[in-house]
């Protein structure tokens, strides 16, 4: 009797709260839900209050007036930028948790924010870049070269790439180039105040063709990121196993890392750095739909365009009408969230 | 020879095996730490050749430089050496008990809740004497940490639940730090920031009386609670089974950590990465066993502040440029030249 509970107990904390596909599918379709009023409700409430009519009319009888404009000019980039950076970030946390094999790993934590702002820092205070069109390029090419510095620092030695050694790298790189990037600040006052407003990280003030250059890159991305969640599966399971079971576990890592690096590099040439959302994510997914990690890719990115959706409305409201930086919105509305999910724990197996 | 030393303090209190290896290092860290307090305190707006530094430690310096080194720059390296070491045994502790290698004060959130503590003393109360600032720090550390270990109770606490929900807090103490910044005047933020960087500038030795007694005593405690630090390594299930008190242990330690942070940050401010590498660093010179890596931890967090504050005063002088811009610049590249070496372990 005792034994059979036990066994009961176990099988309900290891299943996820959407256990059969149609549950799944159904979540998502919820969620979609969720993300079409979020947009709604990002076009239509802020400073200006304006209704779905009015949006509508914007594209197809624009008049110039002010409401046209501004819907035009910044609600709607505003929310293609979220939508996109959300699902980047969401990816892109599943894949280096999945990768590092450790829960708090995010892009934050990888040098991948860290060296975007490291290299927009040194365009501003050495070539004199200051136009926020140049620090999309500059961005997503510092991210790239943070993410290749610290995937080789990570692979060194015979036994190549392990987890630890990936998270080493990644603190040590982090920690380099925000202390470089802190005392090119000191030095060049007149700079530091020209990229603060980039560091903050944000989806609204960027104009539509700063998502449109990185789009491609984004939607490649998100395509290679649901091929690589079956090998990735494979992989979790441990370097030996995927190996006995026939895969070229250096080939998926590679692939993995590159799409890692497309990720967060066009979300952060889109946004600046927005840590956290990568980080919660997962997390939340996991809960939802289990360790499959297909179904994880797809809940983690819906659930970041969700949180940054929610935050960037969020952060018109709470010091109006000065905006707050988006990344307290998604801490402040991320973290009981998590809290509640962590303490829960699917992880704990 | 032997390659272990046992040393033991009574039978059941405290006991650990030394590597001689690790002896060495410790003893050659220690060197370089001593070196580079001489070299550090004749360095300024009026250098003094290390060996009339020397003569004045000794007392038989000129006068002039009596009153340079023992009144204007000895408080500060001192803090120097104290702050550095105090943040890397903490991290050394909370790398032990947790289990992950990203652990460290900074990154659980125990530094935040102290930066949330300090900075909304400093704009909130912006006419309160300034004495309160440290004690103010130390309450957030702990607070937090309880907070924090409330919050991870669930039957116990697990390092994973520990890290996640640490990570939890300390982006949640960062979002409330800028939301505080952002509400406040201009002037106050300036001063918010400065805190924020970690700096030791114009210390004195009322600081360092204040926090000596403190981080010796707390440093000591850990090194008895050694190997009880190295059990929970090897994982909950044996840590149990061998005996070891694991939630008692577990629960003394996270003060420890807390009590250590907060009086580093609460006069250093929130020196950041110390934590997180120099007890990465000792274990990359000498191995993972607890014992031998506090102490060493400890000088080489004592090291990266004292060569990052040097480079602050004199790099960019007059300008004095917070220590903790350079604590990573110093720390991180000899940890990447360690990651390269011992690539094949």
């Amino acid at each position: 009797m005792n034994t059979i509970s036990l066994t009961m107990k176990e099988v309900t904390d290891m299943y996820p709260l959407l256990s059969s596909n149609i549950r799944k599918i159904l979540g998502v379709v919820l969620c979609l839900v969720l993300l079409i009023y979020l947009c709604y409700a990002s076009l239509v409430f802020g400073v200006i209050d304006t209704s779905w009519q009015t949006a509508i009319d914007a594209y197809t009888h624009f008049n110039g007036s002010n409401e046209h404009i501004v819907i035009k000019e910044v609600r709607v980039p505003r929310v293609l930028n979220a939508l996109s950076v959300g699902f980047c970030l969401g990816l892109a946390g599943t894949l280096l948790q999945s990768l590092t094999r450790n829960p708090v790993a995010d892009v934050e934590l990888f040098g991948l924010n860290a060296g975007a702002a490291l290299f927009v820092v040194f365009a501003v205070t050495f070539i004199g870049i200051s136009s926020l069109t140049q620090f999309t390029w500059i961005a997503f090419i510092g991210s790239a070269a943070a993410g290749i510095v610290v995937y080789l620092l990570g692979s060194l030695g015979r036994d190549g790439l392990s987890p630890v050694k990936l998270i080493l790298a990644g603190a040590a790189i982090t920690a380099l180039s925000a202390s470089i990037r802190h005392g090119m600040m000191v030095l060049n006052e007149k700079a530091a105040d020209e990229v603060l407003f980039w560091l903050a990280g944000s989806v609204g003030g960027r104009k539509l063709e700063y998502l449109e250059t990185v789009f491609p890159y984004m939607l490649v991305a998100w395509i290679l990121a649901f091929l690589l969640a079956r090998p990735i599966q494979t992989l979790l399971m441990g370097e030996d196993v995927a190996k006995g079971l026939g895969q070229r576990t250096l080939l998926v890592k590679i692939m993995t890392g590159l799409v890692l690096v497309l990720l967060s590099g066009s979300a952060v040439a889109v946004a600046g750095p927005i840590g956290f959302v990568g980080l919660v994510t997962p997390h939340l997914a996991r809960f939802f739909v289990g360790i499959d990690t297909r179904w994880v890719l797809l809940y983690s990115g819906m659930f970041g365009s969700v949180l940054l959706l929610a935050a960037d409305i969020a952060a018109r409201f709470v010091a109006m009408p000065a905006e707050v930086p988006i990344g307290v919105m998604t801490a402040l509305i991320g973290i009981p969230f998590f809290i509640y999910v962590a303490r829960k724990g699917l992880d704990e197996k | 020879m032997k390659e272990y030393l046992p040393l033991r303090l009574g039978k059941r209190f405290s006991s650990f095996q030394l590597h001689k290896k690790a002896l060495w290092v410790t003893l050659l860290a220690l060197f370089l730490t001593v070196l580079m307090m001489i070299i550090s305190l004749g360095m300024g707006e009026m250098k003094i050749s290390p060996l009339d530094v020397v003569k004045v430690l000794l007392g038989i310096g000129s006068e002039q430089h009596e009153l340079i080194v023992q009144q204007f720059r000895m408080p500060r390296i001192i803090i120097a050496v104290l702050v550095g070491a105090a943040l890397a045994s903490a991290g050394a502790i909370m790398q032990g008990i947790v289990r992950n290698p990203l652990a460290s004060p900074d990154i659980l959130g125990v530094s935040g809740g102290a930066s949330v503590a300090a900075v909304g003393f400093l704009l909130l109360f912006e006419t309160a004497s300034i004495r309160w600032l440290p004690p103010i720090a130390f309450l957030g550390a702990t607070l937090t940490t309880l907070l924090l270990y409330a919050l991870a109770w669930k039957k116990g606490v697990t390092p994973l639940r520990l890290v996640m929900i640490g990570v939890g807090i300390k982006i949640a103490s960062g979002a409330l730090v800028t939301l505080l910044i952002m509400f406040s005047p201009f002037l106050l933020q300036n001063k918010a920031l400065l805190w924020l960087t970690g700096s030791i500038y114009g210390v004195s030795w009322d600081d360092v009386q204040m926090i000596l007694p403190w981080i010796v005593v707390l440093i000591a405690l850990a090194a008895l609670l050694a190997r009880r630090v190295n059990i929970q390594q090897l994982g909950d299930e044996i840590a149990t089974s061998v005996g070891s008190r694991l939630q008692l242990d577990r629960f003394l330690l996270l003060m420890i950590c807390a009590a250590l942070v907060g009086t580093a940050v609460s006069v250093g401010g929130d020196i950041s990465f110390v934590a997180l590498l120099a007890p990465h660093i000792a274990k990359q010179l000498i191995g993972p066993s607890f014992g031998g890596a506090l102490p060493l931890s400890a000088l080489i967090g004592s090291l990266i502040v004292l060569i990052a504050d040097l480079i602050a005063r004199m790099a960019f002088s007059p300008l004095d440029v917070p220590v903790g811009v350079f604590t990573s610049a110093v720390g991180a590249p000899f940890f990447i030249y360690l990651l390269y070496k011992n690539r094949n372990h």
